[in-house]
């Protein structure tokens, strides 16, 4: 394995559910790598097997055949635990419903990944001011996400991604319930954190904000249909539109 | 994640739902505060016991009227007193291992001294009573030969009598107190020897059938209710007690197949036995308070196995952000440990509050007993991992993206 190892590689991966009577082939055969500091836009109609993608890079799910390295490694040989804290320390998720926790507040729902890296509370509710700062949801840190508008949980819930300085954040349709304006403040959050290096792949419907993002992937039906990366010129078009 | 953690999570998931926290302890609260109610309970009628036992003295045998026959019938033990001052007599004189031997009547009545009075069991007797019982004087003396021939006016005080009579400081030896209108000068005051010993008032037995007790028609001159005597050692007990029934059959002139009209009996061995007897039941009542623990137990597992239900999202997002399968089982398991703890700690209260109402409004002793705090705390410990642990490894088990679908 040479030093340069992509940070996200999969190679052959499918993912087929078995159910008692059928089975669904979510994910054929896609291979692509993801390097550091890129920012990467996943289409495709419902369906075509995006979120299946996006569970097996996140590790929260292993491919039926073909494989998934992170940084040079299978994941699927790596135990059950060591993905788990994996996913404390390397992994950001953001989800389209924002996933916080109801009964926390912003603060200790952004320094719940903290918990399981075992880092003492003090520490924890330092980095959780310094991570909601950044997406400007200081002045909320006590609130609780009923008293928070959509927009507002969905920049906690990028704070919280964001805690352990992850390698890449995973974000599954993250302005899916928001309206236009503030679906383009949530998207120039995360152009802002790609510009200071962090590797992003969101996944989308809206090809307004796939224009945004340097990489395109094309999935349909399972299958990976396009891989498309566009001149920074035409980014800049398409974000004007 | 740590211990430390786990139980933190847990504490703050339980205050978001005081009512329903308190409803699944429940169980546990009232298991374990029966637990150490019966055990205080318990503890307190052995250690009363103990102390009766005690306050007999060592090696002492009683007599009682036993069963009578009047024309065929049989009668109620003690309903004719059958013993007499001359059996008391004999017994001291004819039986070599007894050191001494009295014979008493005894009867309730008000003792007055000046302002105050006093209800207390009169007892009419000789100073072989304290003999026998090894019962010392805290302050003045016995009776005297002549008061004892002589149905003197003297009495001799128990120590809460003297308490309830006598102001403190004031010396009750040499004063008068009355008794059924009778003065009666207080020669002596006795040692304590435990609450229910001490409330008694003594007086000279020839004292007690003349002024008080003679009245009651039936007892003939002679005669008194029980005789207490005192065996010099202990291997002798079996020994005396053969001997004092010959001798008491011979002089009652009874033929030989029918039943004693008397009773010898051993209270220090009586009592033990009643002990083992005591023991036995709060056992039996721990082991139908442990019940109790169990269907809280298995109360806190359905309440538990419903909250994995309702937080399958909340699992799913704790494992997506690092929860391993571990952490996620710890945090309930943590929140099952809290139920059953705290549930715990509330039944000890609980418990040592009843026990404290028991012994206050029954008038029971009862002791709180260390040994059953730990035991239903460990019990309750016991209990949530036990009932924690399907639900926690149920939880554990879940797929995160599974987990994350749900609603
Ligand atoms: N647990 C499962 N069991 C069986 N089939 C499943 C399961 N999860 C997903 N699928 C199927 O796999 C295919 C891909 O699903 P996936 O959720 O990845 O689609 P998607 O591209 O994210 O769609 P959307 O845009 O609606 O979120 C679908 O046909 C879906 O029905
Ligand atoms: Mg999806």
């Amino acid at each position: 394995m040479t030093a340069a190892a992509p940070l996200i590689s999969l190679q052959s991966v499918s993912r087929t559910y078995r159910t008692e009577r059928v089975a669904v082939a979510a994910v054929r055969n896609v291979s692509f790598d993801i390097a550091q500091g890129e920012i990467v836009a996943v289409m495709g109609p419902s369906g075509s097997g995006k979120s299946t993608l996006m569970n097996m890079i996140g590790l929260l799910d292993l491919p039926s055949e073909g494989a998934v390295y992170l940084q040079g490694a299978n994941v699927a040989d790596l135990t059950e635990d060591r993905r788990s804290s994996l996913r404390a320390r390397r992994i950001g998720f953001v989800f389209q419903s924002y996933n916080l926790l109801a009964r926390h507040d912003a603060i200790e729902n952004v320094a719940l990944p903290l918990v399981y890296c075992g880092i003492a509370r003090k520490e924890r509710m330092a980095r959780a001011e310094a991570s909601l700062q950044a997406v400007g949801m200081l002045h909320r840190a006590h609130h609780f996400p009923r008293q928070l508008s959509g927009g507002e949980q969905q920049r906690v819930a990028i704070a919280r991604a964001l805690i352990a300085s992850p390698l890449i954040v995973l974000a599954d349709e993250p302005t899916g319930a928001l309206d236009s304006r503030t679906g383009a403040e949530i998207l120039s959050l995360f152009a802002a954190l790609n510009r200071i290096g962090q590797t992003i792949v969101m996944i989308t419907h809206d090809p307004g904000i796939a224009a945004q993002c340097r990489r395109t992937i094309h999935l349909h039906d399972g299958e990976l249909v396009g891989d498309e990366t566009q001149t920074p010129a035409l980014a800049k078009r398409s974000a004007v539109s | 994640m740590t211990m430390l953690q786990g139980f933190q999570i847990a504490l703050h998931a339980l205050r978001l739902n005081p009512l329903r926290s308190f409803l699944t302890m429940l169980g546990i609260v009232i298991g374990v505060a029966s637990i150490v109610t019966v055990f205080a309970i318990g503890a307190g009628a052995q250690l009363r016991l103990q102390e009766q036992i005690r306050s007999i003295g060592a090696n002492v045998l009683m007599i009682t009227p036993g069963a009578v026959y009047q024309g065929g019938v049989r009668l109620k033990d003690g309903s004719k007193l059958t013993m007499t001052e001359s059996d008391v007599q004999a017994i001291i004189e004819q039986i070599p291992e007894i050191q001494a031997a009295a014979g008493s009547i005894a009867g309730t009545a008000q003792v007055i001294h000046e302002g105050k009075n006093w209800n207390t069991t009169i007892n009419g007797t000789t100073t072989g009573h304290f003999m026998v019982r090894d019962w010392q004087l805290a302050a003045g003396r016995y009776f005297s030969a002549t008061e004892e021939a002589g149905a003197g006016k003297v009495v001799i005080l128990g120590s809460t009598v003297a308490r309830e009579l006598f102001a403190p400081g004031d010396d009750p030896i040499g004063a008068q107190i009355r008794i059924m209108k009778v003065p009666l000068e207080v020669v002596g005051v006795l040692d304590r020897k435990g609450p229910a010993q001490d409330d008694v008032a003594f007086v000279p037995l020839t004292t007690a059938k003349l002024r008080f007790l003679g009245s009651a028609s039936k007892i003939n001159r002679d005669a008194v209710a029980y005789i207490i005597a005192k065996v010099a050692a202990d291997g002798q007990m079996a020994g005396a007690r053969a001997e004092i029934a010959n001798l008491l059959r011979q002089r009652h002139r009874i033929p030989a197949g029918q039943d004693d009209d008397f009773k010898v009996q051993d209270p220090a061995a009586a009592m033990e036995a009643q002990q083992g007897a005591i023991r036995t039941v709060a056992l039996l009542l721990v082991a139908i308070a442990s019940v109790s623990l169990l269907v809280g137990g298995i109360s806190i597992m359905n309440v538990m196995i419903v909250s994995v239900t309702e937080r399958t999202r909340e699992i799913g997002i704790r494992r997506a952000l690092g929860g391993r399968m571990r952490d996620i089982r710890l945090q309930f398991l943590c929140e099952a440990l809290v139920l059953c703890l705290l549930g715990g700690a509330i039944g000890v209260a609980g418990g040592i509050t009843l026990s404290m109402t028991v012994a206050r409004m029954a008038g029971w002793v009862t002791s709180i007993d260390g040994q059953a705090i730990g035991l239903s705390l460990v019990f309750s410990i016991a209990t949530g991992l036990v009932f924690g642990f399907y639900p926690a490894h149920k939880a554990s088990k879940l797929s995160p993206i599974e987990a994350l679908k749900t609603e």
